[in-house]
């Protein structure tokens, strides 16, 4: 792996008193999707959120391309090129499609925003039927495409997606992993956070395993998918 | 059409007081102007931002106290009416400033609970700060604006074609501002403001921007209320002109400017046109007629009566007000959104 994009190292965060990160360091390389698994509780949303400086970390680095990005405003942290597709989708419901993706590139002013909407209708032919419908109206697999299409035009340097397959059903999950390996494969690393552990280590380069609030495990995601404990835990295999 | 009607409309209001030349009728018309400036500065806090803010006549106030403090015998200072249109709404921003810095953390209740302590606090800072303000009396003597030589005085019809003036460059201020950058970080901040972080939108900087801006429409409503009147005192300020304003947003449709225009000149025709005109006629009868009920009776006091009445009917009939805007209809027929994002722990 070359040096990283994003590295985490040593990364504490507080609820009040109460310790959600105790130390956790993770690194995302160029070009790969980093799979971060976990039970409810083990501090995944949590680690998504003191990357997206929406909560200070007491401790501990955290790095995009080498500089330290603790402390920025999440609208900075945007900036940077770190975005986010926050849990449970989190589209703007009562706007259209057009609307949604447009915000996604709110904190750009470049002038390559053209040619990314075009790269998300080109992934997502199916909200390029839809610009004008309101988002709210889309199904639960139209409305994480939406989630995602619109953090990718953000032009993100590194994307971070939160449970995708929340609340989808089975087939529309395949349909969600398939669209994250083409988002990677158009050259965006993605950190991914997911409770389907299986279909997360499917797609993903390497995983790392978060149990209250540290990594236990990491490793390549064939390895951590032919693992024991893994497989105990989170396949829900003997 | 859609481009035709707003001229005839616009036209028509010019005409008005060539038509019409009851003086009460015109100042009446110029207050219901007041109301609709009050409505716009709203309409930016809560019909757009989604921010509940009550109390909203404090900075009504702060505009027509500062226009009195700069322009009357109270310190013998006499600053030019023009230039403090600007001033006025540059103070009343400023306290629009220090009032959403504290509670930008504050949403829904708890932030109408905070704005309403606002819009107590300050009319009764003006009513006991008498050294200054004048206490109860307020201040009277203030300057009457001058153009070109020609003074405003009392005559409200200049004070309408201003009036008339001033709401065309808000109008086209507004709807400019509804579609830029600062307009749809506050649009996104409404329908969900962790969404909106997510975007890279710095939500303290939009939501206080909003606050300010509304507070300065306040601020400029503030200075030609009290240059019209030449005087002004805290009782015009309390509570009920801050339900008079909301009610008028509620009413016309919240975040779509025809609307909040037609919610304020129903509610302002109704209070300085209507019930007043209304208790004449009565009194006249009952006069008349030698019914001693009907000869003294006063409709003004009623008026919440009729605004609870209007609002309870419009709640039950047409939730988003007269004149909606799209989002606004959609998120009140549930229908039309049903794909709400689900819930859950991860």
């Amino acid at each position: 792996m070359s040096a990283p994009i994003l590295s985490l190292s040593g990364v504490e965060a507080y609820y009040g008193r109460i310790q959600a990160l105790r130390g956790l360091s993770l690194d995302v390389g160029e070009g790969e999707i980093v799979a971060l698994i976990g039970a409810n509780g083990a501090g995944k949303t949590t680690t998504l959120r003191t990357i997206s400086g929406l909560l200070a970390p007491a401790r501990g680095s955290i790095n995009l391309f080498g500089e330290s990005i603790v402390g920025m405003r999440a609208d900075q942290i945007v900036r940077k090129g770190i975005v986010q597709s926050p849990e449970g989708r989190r589209i703007f419901p009562r706007l259209t499609v057009l609307e949604n993706l447009r915000l996604g590139a709110y904190a750009r002013t470049d002038r390559a925003i053209a040619g990314d909407f075009d790269r998300v209708l080109s992934l997502f032919p199916r909200l390029g039927e839809r610009l004008k419908q309101k988002g709210g109206t889309l199904s639960g697999g139209e409305q994480q495409m939406l989630a995602i299409g619109r953090a990718l035009m953000a032009g993100p340097k590194v994307l971070l997606l939160d449970e995708p397959s929340l609340g989808l059903s089975p087939i529309l999950v395949d349909t969600i992993f398939n669209v994250i390996a083409d988002v990677n494969r158009s050259g965006v690393p993605i950190l991914l956070i997911e409770q389907n552990a299986r279909k997360a280590l499917q797609v993903a380069a390497r995983g790392y395993v978060l149990e209250t609030g540290t990594i236990v495990k990491s490793g390549p995601a064939a390895t951590l998918l032919a693992d024991d404990d893994v497989r105990k835990a989170y396949l829900g295999e003997d | 059409m859609k481009r035709v009607l707003p001229l005839v409309i616009i036209v028509a209001l010019a005409f008005v007081p060539l038509l019409d030349r009851n003086a009460s009728h015109i100042s009446a018309y110029a207050d219901t102007g007041g109301l609709v400036l009050l409505a716009f500065g709203l309409n930016i806090i809560v019909g757009y931002t989604g921010l509940l803010a009550l109390g909203f006549a404090a900075f009504f106030a702060i505009g027509a106290y500062t226009y009195a403090f700069l322009a009357s015998p109270q310190f013998g200072i006499h600053l030019n009416f023009w230039p403090m249109i600007g001033v006025s709404a540059a103070v009343a921003g400023l306290f629009g400033l220090v009032l959403g810095a504290p509670t930008l953390r504050l949403r829904g209740d708890y932030l109408a609970i905070v704005t309403l302590g606002f819009g107590e606090i300050v009319p009764q800072v003006l009513q006991n700060l008498d050294k200054w303000t004048g206490g109860p009396d307020g201040i009277a003597g203030i300057d009457q604006p001058r153009l070109f030589g020609f003074g405003f005085g009392f005559n409200p019809v200049p004070y309408y074609y201003l009036y008339l003036a001033i709401i065309l460059v808000s109008l086209w201020l507004l709807n400019n501002l509804r579609h830029s950058r600062i307009g749809r970080s506050w649009m996104a901040i409404r329908e969900d403001e962790l969404a909106a972080a997510h975007m890279g939108i710095n939500t303290t900087t939009a939501k206080l921007a909003a606050f300010s801006l509304g507070a300065a429409f306040a601020g400029v409503a503030g200075v030609l209320f009290a240059a019209k009147l030449s005087t002004v005192s805290p009782s015009g300020f309390d509570f009920n002109t801050s339900v008079m304003i909301l009610a008028a947003l509620v009413l016309g449709g919240m975040g779509n400017l025809p609307g909040v225009i037609t919610g304020a000149v129903i509610i302002g025709l109704l209070n300085f046109l209507i019930l007043p005109q209304a208790t004449n006629w009565v009194q006249t009868l009952g006069q008349q007629m030698h019914i001693a009920v009907l000869a003294s009776v006063d409709l003004n006091q009623y008026r919440f009566l009729v605004y609870g009445i209007i609002l309870v009917t419009v709640m039950l009939f047409r939730p988003e007000g007269l004149i909606p805007s799209a989002t606004r209809r959609a998120e009140l027929h549930a229908e039309a959104s049903s794909g709400a994002p689900a819930q859950a722990d991860g």
